[in-house]
């Protein structure tokens, strides 16, 4: 291959790309791949704005007292507000990714950016168009769209479209995969971060095409050529791509966990082995939690509900309590050898908690950890999910996942693809600071004090639960009204921190000062980023913080779990 | 780093730190727990959900429930019947746009088969604050034993998106206790 080197040296061509050097990570970043990069992040975080003041919006209905919204509104606006933040905030950013773990990690071209264009342009029609049937009206069936209730055909074929986009997106990844490998622009195996992505990548494929089977006949349904379409059959196919596509998420923000770790503190993993099983258990069990929305569902055998709902004895669960402990070791180990190795918590303590990337990535990691997934293994528990099925913890569960650790996690993520991605320096670093925090706080609110109403048996997607125009009336507990009050509130915290961080990215964005060769950053990286790193097991460093940590969300998890099982205990008999 | 390729290319034979071994052991223990703490409940517990359940058609299920609630109506409220069956017969409940249909007046401590089935699109028979949650779908007969356990009024809402009168959707199960108990 003939490479040249321009007089800078900063920048490097060869036949098929241009390429320029990152002058803090030593990384041969392809020009087409940093212009995708930024266009897919700015669309994500366009549709997090669009879906976040809608969110804001379905709370403040919610909260009794306020009651914002008239009831079509509602249900409308909360119809989009779900694929707005959900599908197409979390999937453009993770696109981002894809391309960032691959084409950058790997020192590698992108392989066919015009295709990445193409998939880019059908991504965002997608969008448009699914915003576009929704206001229409007519098309108010919640995200879920369950049938026999029916959508125009544009709200199905809209959602194609994002699909097929995204699957563009996820071949393309996986060609630069293949091109790395076959060029030899890295030695030896993908990085951790890429091989996470690689994982979000494989379950993506089984999640987009299993969207395709469903929502092909579905619209096929819409527009009268197809008679019926199985409700039951509906939701067992449809939630084998929606919550699958919940553990894309996952993969992609652990990856984004190591990242940070990595970038900020030099952190490596405590072992490649066990980190990389971890990821591998994804692959081999996350699709089979279709199940968990089954739970309550007529004629679905028990024995069917318990190997699925559980992941298969739990070894997905097991994958993410293992990353739960190996991102928290391998920080303290790497902030150990960076000196803050007294006693057990001066590495938490000393850590660069105004470092909005470091911030967000570790109130994610523990907000995921402690609220969504201890939820979520008790809501996926057969009999106790007729605790909670379809009531208000339900979407308490998720926003503790998808808001508090997904979205936490690609928002700290975006505080280092600003500098080192877009080329500029962060503008108004003392809000970006505080912007963790706040959305944070706002996050773990909104996401427990729904599970609160919920355990107290509100109803969730319901416009009014003082059931005022219902024929047989019926008063919920004061309790429930408080921890809708309280919800609303947080909503009005998180959507403030949200605010904060579109008006961050936008303004650094446009007007951001570049950076230039030499350039000092606000948020700086390890010093190990530049070098090539050791890696592999640490030896002999003891984590004595860590295990406090996971010690502290085990007994956490275990006594959730059993109250669970005593409120269930007290309930009517059923069999 | 995590962002680079690993130090050694056959990073397979690395040893493990052994705080990650005890850590995936006590994960992997306490997932099995609970994989077979949910098979042990169906012989403990006395809360698992029926797995009976029959194909119907939508409009021969509504003609059921109006048979039944014709049978053994006792009185009207709010012009909904209130249906008193006898302890151990099948009890059967609609869920339509947008109400529970009919009212239910149960005997505590008394077992019996509920139906359950959906007219038109699906709902959520959620029994508050008892906090029951049961998916109903157009076309599936659910049937399962239920046994109330104490007395006074409960509310059945519906917890599914079922279009613009979801939140009016409501009925009602009262329970008694049993004739003849002092």
């Amino acid at each position: 291959m003939s490479t040249t080197y321009d007089g800078m040296a900063s920048t490097i061509r060869d036949k098929t790309a241009t390429f320029r050097l990152c002058q803090y990570t030593g990384l041969k970043v392809d020009v087409a791949a940093q212009r995708l990069i930024i266009a897919n992040a700015v669309a994500a975080v366009v549709f997090l704005a669009i879906g976040g003041v809608m969110g804001l919006m379905v709370a403040l209905t919610r909260w009794p007292a306020v009651h914002l919204l008239p009831a079509e509104w509602f249900y409308l606006i909360l119809t989009a507000h779900g694929a707005n933040v959900l599908l197409f905030w979390i999937i453009f950013f993770e696109i981002a990714i894809l391309y960032f773990a691959s084409a950058v990690l790997l020192n590698c071209r992108l392989v066919g950016p015009r295709l990445g264009w193409f998939a880019f342009l059908l991504m965002v029609a997608g969008g448009i168009a699914y915003n576009v049937a929704v206001f229409q009206g007519d098309s108010t069936v919640m995200f879920t769209s369950y049938p026999p209730m029916m959508a125009k055909p544009l709200f199905y074929i809209s959602l194609i479209a994002f699909a097929v986009g995204a699957l563009i997106g996820v071949g393309l990844f996986f060609a630069t995969l293949a091109v790395a490998r076959a060029e030899g622009t890295y030695e030896g195996s993908i990085p951790l971060v890429t091989f996470g992505a690689l994982t979000a990548a494989i379950i993506a494929v089984f999640t987009l095409v299993t969207g395709a089977i469903i929502l092909v006949p579905t619209f096929l349904w819409s527009v009268g050529l197809i008679r019926e379409i199985d409700p039951l059959m509906y939701k067992l196919v449809w939630w084998a791509m929606g919550h699958s596509s919940q553990q894309i998420n996952v993969s992609a923000h652990v990856a984004i966990w190591y990242a940070i770790g990595a970038l900020v503190l030099g952190a490596k993993p405590l072992s490649e082995k066990v980190s990389r099983t971890a990821f591998f258990l994804y692959i081999l069990f996350l699709q089979l939690a279709s199940a968990h929305h089954l739970m309550a569902e007529p004629g679905i055998s028990s024995e069917w509900k318990i190997v699925n709902t559980s992941y298969m004895m739990y070894l997905a669960v097991l994958g993410s309590m293992i990353h739960g402990l190996t991102v928290p070791g391998s920080i303290e180990a790497a902030q150990r050898r960076n000196g803050f190795n007294k006693g057990v918590f001066e590495w938490l303590r000393k850590a660069p908690w105004g470092n909005p990337a470091f911030a967000g990535m570790f109130l994610s990691l523990v907000m995921f950890g402690f609220i969504g997934g201890i939820s979520g293994v008790v809501l996926g528990t057969e009999q106790l999910n007729l605790l909670m099925h379809n009531t208000l913890y339900v979407p308490g569960h998720f926003h503790g996942t998808v808001v508090a650790g997904t979205t936490l996690a690609f928002m700290a993520g975006t505080y280092l693809v600003l500098p080192l991605i877009f080329q500029r320096e962060i503008i108004w670093p003392k809000l970006a600071k505080l912007q963790p925090y706040i959305f944070g706080a706002g996050a773990a609110g909104i996401s427990m004090f729904m599970m609160g109403a919920g355990t107290l048996g509100a109803p969730r997607r319901h416009w009014d639960i003082n059931f005022t125009d219902a024929v047989i009336s019926f008063q919920h507990s004061p309790g429930v009204f408080l921890m809708m009050a309280l919800n609303g509130i947080s909503a009005i915290l998180a959507a403030l921190g949200g605010a904060i961080f579109v008006l961050v990215v936008v303004g650094t964005a446009l007007f951001g000062k570049k950076i230039g060769p030499g350039h000092r950053l606000t948020f700086p990286l390890h010093v190990g980023a530049r070098s090539v790193a050791k890696y592999g097991s640490d030896g002999t460093v003891k984590l004595p913080g860590t295990i406090v940590l996971v010690s502290i969300f085990f007994l956490a998890f275990v006594l959730y779990y059993f109250v669970n099982w005593k409120y269930l205990s007290d309930l009517w008999l059923f069999r | 780093m995590a962002i680079t390729s690993p130090e050694r290319r056959v990073w397979w034979n690395e040893p493990v730190e052994r705080v990650e071994l005890i850590w995936a052991g006590v994960a992997l223990l306490w997932g099995l727990f609970m994989f077979f703490f949910m098979i042990a409940w169906h012989f403990i517990g006395q809360q698992n959900l029926s797995n009976e359940a029959y194909r119907v058609v939508p409009d021969a299920y509504v003609q059921k429930v109006e048979d039944f609630a014709q049978k053994y109506q006792v009185r009207d409220e709010a012009g909904t019947p209130v249906v008193k069956p006898p302890a151990g017969v099948d009890v059967y409940l609609l869920g339509r746009l947008w109400q529970w249909w009919p009212v239910l007046e149960l005997e505590k401590g008394q077992s019996y088969r509920l139906h359950l089935s959906a007219a038109d699109w699906q709902h959520g028979f959620s029994l508050q604050p008892i906090n029951i949650n049961i998916q109903v779908h157009p076309g599936y007969e659910h049937v399962m034993t239920l046994t109330p356990t104490e007395v006074g009024e409960f509310g059945i809402i519906c917890n599914e998106y079922c279009g613009i009168g979801h939140h009016t959707m409501t009925g009602k199960i009262i329970v008694v206790d049993k004739q003849g108990a002092k």
